[in-house]
């Protein structure tokens, strides 16, 4: 299931401004790579790229390739709506449909690939619960909203509407940046999981989180304000954290600025 | 309660920071409390005694009806003795008002989408000033081009409508005409098209950019993004915003007056000339109204009056039952 990532020369942008310049790198499928770096240096606008969510704001473009394997996502024939049901998305703040029924959530991208059969969508409803550690806490409540559960439970009622659909690659936006501890340890041990079966990209501001869920990490930089961000370095996660190539990112992880 | 505390204690916090006399900033706390307090009361006291007054007004004629007030369709207060009854008031003013809701209801949440989520940005400005300006022309406009171009060119609609759908009731009955209740709609829903339009186009603007994201990112195409976040999200809106126009529509007066022509009797088929509404027998009746005619028209005034407060009502408890998910 799990696809490789292969970027090549990726600007991105909001009408004028030049958000991300030129980014290259390769992430490897069924492994976590977490993206660092401190706030506006461009990880998360690089992230939504991935799944052309960039483009949904009002004067947002991209140049450059993503492929997926062995296609470009921004090849002109491309059309986003698939790509985004191929690349999945967790976000910052847990966003579950508030009007929908725990079930509802996570049948949601389901009912739209065209699932019907009342059968199987309880077989994967339940199946994307387990996957996210989520069933036991809610398996007698599937018809309660899913906006009354806490917000570890909502984050993680998001990752299993995120795989209830079977993506190849899944992307997280600061999955826990919203919630406490135990919460947070609970999404930690499903990243770890789910590598197992998915390519996952996590932004995350917590460098601890980096360094214990990922197996390689890419460090962003800003030169100055309203210059673009970029790519500084991406290595084996152990690497970047003891003896990292770059003085910038060593200043960085020890706490030197960000 | 704990809310005024609150404010004193913050008012009082910031005199002291002043430094100077405590004294003047709680009094023009007070001053301020006691005028937004007076300004509440007299909203009450203003309604009350509208109320009483219409009821002070009402009861000699009603005493005098010699014909149920609820159930008679003739209206005439006039005569000795006088007879009287809303049922056929009622029912040109349900009748009326519900399909004026039916037909701008989809059109205005129509609009209302498009402009959020389909147009080019410059456009929407522009089309939402249009439907907004709609909102500013007087309705003596409305009733005047009702009168003189759309009821010219209805009777052709009504007869295809008859001739096509006749087996339905409504759209039923042998002789479709131009001024019928069926044209008052069109008017009335050309009315309230903005106020629905617009009251659900803010909404739309309300809801959260996550839970668009969300359905963004699960691959949903623009229209499935709508269905899955927008709706569900502004149901509750769409529900008040439709029944402020639905209450619009009722208390419309001269529109309604100018458009239909009066035929007693309460008559299903809309494509036939014929039907008033509570409003528009009020206005062409009043001039020539006798004390007791007066009284006549001042009780229906009122039972308008609590069928509209019955409509909000309404509208609330659909609200409220979403409440859980909300």
């Amino acid at each position: 299931m799990a696809k490789r990532i292969d970027i090549s020369g990726l600007h991105a942008f909001y009408g004028a401004v030049h958000a991300i310049e030129d980014i290259s790198m390769t992430i490897e499928p069924r492994s976590v790579t977490a993206f660092i770096g401190p706030s506006g240096c461009g990880k998360s606008t690089f992230l939504r790229t991935l799944n052309r969510m960039h483009e949904v704001i009002p004067g947002a473009r991209v140049e450059g390739k993503v492929m997926l394997d062995d296609e470009d996502l921004y090849d002109a024939s491309v059309d986003p709506v698939a790509v985004r049901r191929l690349v999945g998305m967790v976000f910052q703040r847990p966003n579950p449909f508030p009007t929908m029924s725990i079930y509802d959530n996570v049948a949601a991208g389901l009912k739209l690939n065209g699932v019907r059969r009342k059968s199987q969508l309880d077989d994967i409803v339940e199946e994307s619960l387990k996957g996210a550690n989520l069933w036991n806490e809610v398996k007698d409540r599937l018809g309660k909203p899913g906006a009354g559960l806490s917000g570890g439970q909502q984050q993680r009622l998001c990752i299993a509407r995120a795989i209830a659909v079977q993506p190849q690659v899944l992307l997280m936006d600061e999955p826990c940046s919203a919630l406490d501890p135990i919460s947070t340890l609970a999404i930690e041990d499903l990243i770890d999981k789910l590598k197992a079966q998915y390519t996952i990209v996590i932004v995350t501001h917590n460098m601890q989180q980096a360094a214990r869920v990922s197996d390689r990490t890419a460090f962003f930089n800003i030169a100055g304000t309203g210059k673009p961000g970029k790519l500084i370095e991406i290595d084996d996660t152990s690497k970047i954290f003891t003896n990292p190539d770059q003085k910038a990112t060593e200043d960085y992880i020890t706490g030197r600025f960000g | 309660m704990t809310t005024e505390t609150g404010v004193e204690a913050r008012a009082g916090t910031r005199a002291g920071a002043a430094g100077t006399a405590m004294s003047t900033g709680r009094a023009g706390d007070r001053i301020f409390a006691g005028a937004a307090r007076g300004s509440g009361i007299t909203v009450l006291v203003i309604v009350a005694a509208i109320a009483a007054f219409l009821v002070w007004k009402a009861i000699p004629a009603l005493r005098e009806n010699e014909a149920g007030f609820l159930t008679t369709e003739e209206w005439n207060p006039n005569a000795q003795p006088p007879r009287f009854g809303i049922a056929q008031l009622a029912f040109g003013t349900a009748l009326s008002s519900l399909l004026a809701m039916l037909m701008a209801t989809p059109v205005a949440i129509g609009i209302a989408l498009f402009i959020s989520f389909y147009s080019p940005r410059r456009l929407a400005s522009g089309l939402g000033y249009i439907v907004d300006l709609l909102a500013a022309v007087p309705s003596i406009v409305y009733g005047l081009w009702g009168l003189i171009f759309l009821a010219q060119h209805m009777d052709k609609v009504s007869g295809f409508l008859n001739a096509a759908l006749g087996w339905f009731p409504l759209f039923g009955g042998d002789s479709p005409g131009k001024n019928s209740i069926f044209t008052g709609s069109v008017v009335l829903a050309i009315m309230i098209l903005p106020i629905i339009s617009s009251i659900s186009r803010e909404v739309f603007l309300q809801v959260p950019r996550p839970n668009i994201e969300a359905a963004l990112a699960l691959g949903a195409t623009r229209w499935e993004m709508i269905r899955l976040s927008v709706l569900p999200y502004g149901r509750s809106g769409m529900i008040g915003a439709s029944m402020l126009g639905l209450g619009r529509a009722m208390g419309e007066t001269i529109a309604v007056a100018m458009v239909l022509t009066f035929v007693p009797g309460i008559n299903w088929h809309i494509l036939e000339n014929g039907g008033s509404t509570f409003a528009a027998n009020i206005a062409n009746s009043f001039a020539e109204a006798t004390e007791t005619g007066r009284g006549a028209l001042i009780a229906s005034g009122l039972v308008l009056f609590v069928i509209t407060l019955l409509v909000n009502m309404a509208a609330r408890a659909v609200v409220a039952r979403r409440k859980e998910f909300v």
